[in-house]
């Protein structure tokens, strides 16, 4: 890096500081908000006085939430959705991308299988279509409608198969020396290789299950089979973007339970921020290592 | 040997193949749906067809313009918006020298990409709700409250905002990347030269990631027609539908919930096959200007 002694440069230096600390706190200070709100007295949290601490510190909506059994329903649902479908997810792009990494000659037809993969990336019937499908396979208010109706994540076998592509061949023609057919290969030279895209692709499925909300809403019909994006979407942010002229935002403020509310919300975060340091080191390789190298 | 395993591995794509052919393909044929006068009790096959009726009785409908021009609206202004506000503050963090400093603010500013619609929506519509934080500065201005989420001229510019700030940190890390691909020595060899800060950016930065732009910029053409439905479903109300309501918020609530099959269907497929040519003419730019290839 360069260094400038000038003047002008140490101001500019100083205020990009002030300036990131600025953005920094403007990415977090919402969530925080949120926090302060659950942790904070019902009617203060109407009143709108909360601001960047508590007021009336009390864990009674977290304690509401432990009782609330419709809550830990979703919560549940939610679970299932994804170790189902990032186990169904991952397993069927390492299956697809293995085989689709090999050349023309090596797997003949492999042109065309790219071209409907890339294709079913780019076009989709729509929702209606889509709905309806799911109807005739009997996978609305099914779990494994949350877990199957996403389909194939093209762009997550794109990613696997560039990885794999770029093994040198060496790696693969020892492992065809010492007698291991396709499978072998795969599982005990390939998979191990490919663990940091696939710890990426799995960090990001697993992210994708979880803030998934619409699929919920859409193929389930009662509120005991929605996931918790949709079950929070529903008792949270449709009310209150119902409510939103002065008069009934006014008359809502002295019924509903802000600092419940922020609670759900603030949960549905945690596992998300748990996992975050993690997805930190690999998505930013993760997302170089897939790109086509020639 | 290796005929052999070709058997294999085509037997390894059957499951993958399954599924894309059970969720992706198959809801493809559903599009016959918007030439047809669908009755759910008659089945797809059963149902009148009717030609082009659906896609005329589309255009008649004033809603039609209304949902394009929002769908374009917001589209375009989220694509000027996560272009220029990632690269500037990728210039600007690359400018920062202290190495663990720069890494906690790029730790910071990825995570609101990370979480779902829905946790912002109820976050942001209580910061904005009338009696919240945001009104409460007003207040203290000496500013009568707003309804922020009410106010259908707003509601663009309130969409496109959120959106940056929740995209920005993400969307930086690809131009972080280019940056700190350029070649230190062409810095130096500037420096000796007598160039100071802004002569290095205008002339070695700025060419040095033009590529990287001009990419981002080429591929994201492809995707004017997605203005956002998960955030947009999440935060709009009534009140703005008329700046606010996009394509598909509109296919779900008269298709879906108003069941308007065919009409609904209608329009996807519209939207569907528009945004595939954009999206091929997209990628053939970004192939010739940058090289770029998805596999």
């Amino acid at each position: 890096m360069v260094n400038d002694k000038s003047h002008g440069s140490r101001i500019f230096d100083s205020a990009n500081i002030i300036l990131m600390l600025f953005i920094s706190i403007l990415c977090l200070l919402p969530l925080w908000y949120t926090f302060c709100v659950s942790l904070s007295d019902k009617t203060a949290a109407a009143g709108g006085i909360v601001g960047l601490f508590p007021v009336g510190f009390n864990l009674s909506a977290y304690k509401t939430i432990m009782k609330e059994s419709a809550f830990f329903n979703s919560l549940w649902i939610s679970l299932q959705r994804v170790v189902g479908g990032t186990i169904v997810s991952i397993s069927t792009t390492v299956l697809l991308a293995y085989p689709l990494s090999k050349t023309k000659r090596e797997l003949p037809g492999r042109n065309i299988l790219m071209w409907i993969l890339v294709f079913c990336m780019l076009f989709n019937g729509g929702l209606i279509p889509w709905y309806i499908t799911m109807q005739g396979l009997h996978l609305t208010n099914n779990i494994w409608g949350l877990i199957l109706g996403g389909g194939v994540q093209v762009f997550n076998v794109i990613l696997v198969m560039n990885f794999v592509r770029n093994i040198p061949k060496s790696i693969e023609e020892a492992a065809l020396v010492d007698g291991a057919g396709p499978w072998r290969t795969l599982f005990e030279v390939v998979l191990p290789i490919s663990l940091p895209v696939l710890a990426t692709v799995t960090l990001f499925t697993i992210v994708y299950h979880w803030n998934e909300f619409f699929q919920g809403l859409v193929l389930m019909s009662t509120q005991d089979k929605y996931p918790l994006q949709t079950y929070i979407q529903q008792l949270v942010v449709v009310v209150s973007t119902s409510n939103i002229t002065k008069e009934q935002a006014e008359k809502m403020g002295k019924l509903s339970n802000q600092t419940l509310n922020s609670a759900k919300i603030f949960i549905a975060m945690v596992p998300v921020l748990m996992i975050y340091p993690f997805m930190q080191k690999y998505f930013i390789t993760g997302i170089t290592l897939g790109a086509v190298k020639e | 040997m290796r005929n052999s395993f070709v058997k294999h591995y085509y037997i390894m794509m059957i499951p993958g193949f399954l599924l894309l052919l059970l969720f992706n393909i198959i809801p493809m044929f559903g599009i016959v749906i918007a030439f047809k006068d669908f009755n759910p009790g008659l089945g797809i096959l059963q149902s009148e067809w009717v030609g082009l009726e659906n896609f005329q009785y589309m255009f008649s409908l004033k809603d039609t313009l209304s949902i394009l021009y929002n769908t374009f609206f917001i589209a375009t202004l989220k694509i000027i918006g996560n272009l220029i506000v990632p690269l500037i503050f990728a210039l600007l963090l690359n400018e920062i020298r202290h190495i663990k400093f720069k890494g906690a603010v790029q730790t910071i500013v990825y995570l609101p990409h990370f979480l779902s619609w829905v946790i912002l929506s109820g976050i942001l519509l209580d910061i904005f709700a009338y009696k919240g934080p945001v009104n409460s500065i007003r207040a203290a201005m000496d500013l009568g409250p707003i309804v922020f989420f009410a106010q259908a001229k707003l509601f663009p510019f309130l969409i496109t905002g959120s959106d940056v700030w929740k995209e920005f940190g993400f969307n930086a890390v690809i131009y972080l990347a280019a940056l700190t691909g350029i070649d230190e020595s062409l810095y130096e060899a500037s420096a000796i030269d007598g160039a100071r800060r802004m002569k290095r950016l205008w002339h070695i930065t700025m060419p040095g990631i033009r590529t990287t732009v001009v990419l981002l910029g080429v591929l994201a053409l492809g995707n004017v027609l997605n203005a956002g439905f998960d955030q947009v479903f999440n935060l709009y109300n009534p009140s703005v539908y008329s700046t606010g309501d996009i394509i598909d918020t509109w296919v779900y609530r008269i298709g879906l919930l108003g069941m308007q099959y065919s009409l609904a269907t209608a329009v996807g497929l519209l939207k569907s096959a528009v945004g595939f040519v954009l999206i091929i003419i997209s990628y053939i730019m970004a192939y010739k200007f940058a090289d770029y290839r998805i596999f």
